[in-house]
């Protein structure tokens, strides 16, 4: 009996492990080996035609310094851009976030529902619909103009504001999503607790709710920012050539150019800094947790 | 214990009387709280006294917890008004209130170290840091929590955490301290040794309690006066001696300890006595200007029942068969039919001579004058045994009338 009961103890603490080993398979396979397929491409010279491109390994570690001099702009403007986008959905989505987990009541499960029926519809049909509606000839710009709200160029498709806006909307419900979670784990006796010990709303929400906070606003930033840095939808429907993003920039080089050597360069460039600024992040928004 | 009975009785009528301007911590005045169309406190009224160790007492959904948390100042009262130190605070948010909650299940800030939770209250009122982490320090040590400060709640265990939830609001230095069934998470043994730590702590800083529980044996022990409540009203206030020797309500009589509750019919007073026909037999009990006419219940206490098989009976007596006997420990549990089927629930001590009896034996039951007590009102339908069970005097309390 006894050893019976041991066996188990036993195999249910490699359960874990063998649950986790279909992931880690499919990972294994479509990840890393893309990947590191993608890590000799960038290191390559095509000694073919564009038509039939052959690859030589031969180090050719220009690619990543062609990557920073060519594109330069792009890089900072795809980060300018995803960080402002971060931040409005931030601001955007927490209110939302807060509003759906305290004040919701019977509305939670509807507003939830709103904040992920976009999903239904693709990412691109959305943004092109939004192409539409801010095209020189739609209602937007027609009542902006009757109502004189100054617009660059007079016009809103084919600017930055435009590209920042559907970078914005296309990824709020990243950021509200996991904001949601976190904040309605936080038990409301805390809330009563810090209005009890002499909080006014503002303090409690500060010292108490924000804090609890965090992860769910640590995750929504990451899942906004990341996909938001290496976007090329937004910035070719709703851009134009002056404020490209680095993945449209990827994308031609891929599909239109056929260089894949400089695509892959640049792919783990973008890679290389978006890790680099979240480990930043992370270390940043992890010290403050502890204050 | 026996002097004590009588003050606070006359302190809760003077609040009554006098209102604004005496000497209570803490003034009820017709409370009404309603949530959409269900009364969650009803027409409340009472007074705190300073220093007082104060107990609402009653089943769940009495309306105790959300008398508290108008106290606190989460609920805002519906109708009537709520008095802290003299000044009109029905309107005033918590933050603004000089008293501090024990929250159920402690309500704790995770992200904080011991030490930081219990400084929040100093550091929201602006005491700068070196001072509200002196003072923290000092109530932490009150507490016998000084090796912990640095931990946080999580790491601690529930026993712990209480400890810390109180410092936390003791560091405030409160009028009132407001407690809302602060032991409910703990096991019985730590809950009675948190029982007298309490009632030490308490002592030692001089500061009213106001203390929420559905535990009337809690309650007992730690009280100056108890409020029990029922159905959103106070049934009765008064120390644990009056409320258990002197309960006012059938309600009362029942949620604290155990009696025997039978239907009665009043057929006279006289001299401080009143008759009553119950058990098939006509018996007395002391009356008083509230003793209540007709239908009625006569309570007694199972402890004061005695039980003697030989003749001849002492009077009053109620003749009655042995159905049921029970070895408890302490006591022997004994239950009789009397004569009408109603049943006699008596606890016979260890040094009680007690003759062998055994299921089906004839005998006397009786009680000293004294130890019985006419409510009005007919008792639940139900037998007294039952009535112990927590769970179903909360049934039947919800129940209508």
């Amino acid at each position: 009996m006894r050893g019976t009961a041991t066996g188990g103890a036993k195999r249910s603490r490699s359960a874990p492990y063998l649950l986790g080993l279909p992931a880690l398979a499919y990972l294994g396979i479509f990840f890393v080996i893309p990947l590191v397929t993608l890590l000799k491409m960038s290191l390559s010279t095509n000694v073919g035609s564009v038509y039939e491109p052959t690859m030589v390994l031969d180090w050719h570690w220009a690619n990543y310094s062609d990557a920073f001099s060519s594109y330069g702009a792009q890089f900072s403007r795809s980060f300018l851009y995803a960080g402002i986008a971060t931040v409005l959905a931030l601001l955007l989505g927490y209110p939302l976030a807060y509003v759906i987990a305290f004040r919701a009541g019977r509305y939670k499960n509807l507003l939830l529902g709103l904040v992920i029926l976009p999903f239904f519809v693709t990412f691109l049909v959305r943004t092109l619909a939004w192409k539409t509606i801010l095209s020189d000839t739609g209602w937007v710009v027609s009542l902006f103009d009757l109502l004189h709200v100054p617009m660059p160029d007079g016009r809103l498709l084919s600017t930055s504001w435009a590209v920042v806006f559907g970078l914005t909307y296309n990824f709020l419900p990243f950021m509200v999503l996991p904001i949601y979670v976190s904040l309605e784990k936080i038990e409301l006796s805390l809330v009563d607790a810090a209005k009890d010990l002499y909080s006014a709303p503002w303090r409690a929400f500060r010292a108490v709710v924000l804090p609890l906070s965090l992860p769910g606003v640590f995750a929504g930033t990451l899942l906004t920012f990341i996909p938001a840095a290496g976007d090329f939808i937004n910035a070719q429907y709703l851009g134009s050539a002056q404020n490209a993003m680095i993945g449209t920039v990827i994308q031609k080089q891929f599909i239109v150019v056929k260089d894949y050597p400089a695509a892959a360069a640049l792919s783990f460039v973008l890679m290389a800094m978006i890790l680099v600024g979240v480990l930043v992040y992370a270390r940043v928004l992890g010290t403050e947790e502890l204050t | 214990m026996g002097d004590e009975g009588v003050e606070p009785e006359e302190s809760a009528t003077a609040v009554a009387a006098a209102g604004a301007g005496s000497r209570d911590t803490i003034e009820l005045d017709r409370v009404t709280k309603t949530f959409g169309d269900q009364i969650a406190v009803n027409d409340v009224g009472f007074g705190i006294a300073e220093g007082e160790f104060f107990s609402l007492l009653g089943p769940s959904g009495c309306g105790k917890t959300t008398t508290l948390r108008m106290i606190a100042g989460f609920e805002v009262p519906t109708s009537g008004s709520i008095r802290l130190a003299g000044a009109d605070v029905s309107h005033v948010p918590p933050y603004k209130r000089n008293v501090n909650t024990v929250f159920q299940h402690y309500a704790l800030f995770p992200h904080m170290t011991v030490r930081n939770n219990v400084a929040f209250g100093p550091r929201s009122k602006k005491v700068p840091k070196a001072d509200a982490r002196s003072r923290a320090d000092e109530v932490i040590r009150v507490v016998r929590m000084e090796d912990f400060a640095d931990r946080k709640p999580g790491q601690l265990s529930g026993g712990q955490q209480q400890r810390v939830a109180l410092a936390r609001a003791l560091v405030n230095y409160p009028t009132a301290l407001l407690l809302d069934e602060p032991l409910g998470a703990l096991d019985l043994k730590l809950r009675q040794a948190m029982q007298l730590e309490l009632k030490r702590i308490q002592r030692e800083v001089g500061i009213t309690f106001v203390y929420v529980t559905h535990d009337q044996e809690e309650a007992l022990t730690m009280s100056d006066r108890i409020a029990v409540m029922s159905e959103g009203r106070v049934e009765q206030i008064g120390s644990p001696t009056e409320i258990y020797d002197a309960p006012a309500t059938v309600f009362v009589a029942g949620f604290i300890g155990q009696a025997n509750l039978w239907p009665c019919t009043v057929v006279g007073a006289r001299n401080g006595t009143t008759s009553v026909e119950a058990l098939g037999a006509t018996l007395t009990a002391p009356s008083d200007e509230a003793s209540p006419e007709g239908e009625a219940t006569l309570m007694v206490r199972p402890e004061r029942v005695r039980v003697s098989a030989t003749d001849p009976r002492p009077a009053p007596g109620v003749n009655a068969t042995v159905t049921d006997l029970v070895f408890q420990g302490p006591v022997i549990r004994l239950a009789l039919a009397a004569a009408d089927g109603s049943e006699i629930v008596a606890h016979v001590g260890s040094d009680h001579d007690l003759p062998f009896l055994r299921p089906g034996d004839e005998v006397t039951a009786s009680w000293d004058t004294g130890a019985g007590r006419v409510l009005p009102g007919r008792p639940p339908a139900m037998d007294a045994d039952d009535y112990f069970d927590e769970e179903l005097a909360e049934d039947w309390e919800s129940a209508p009338r």
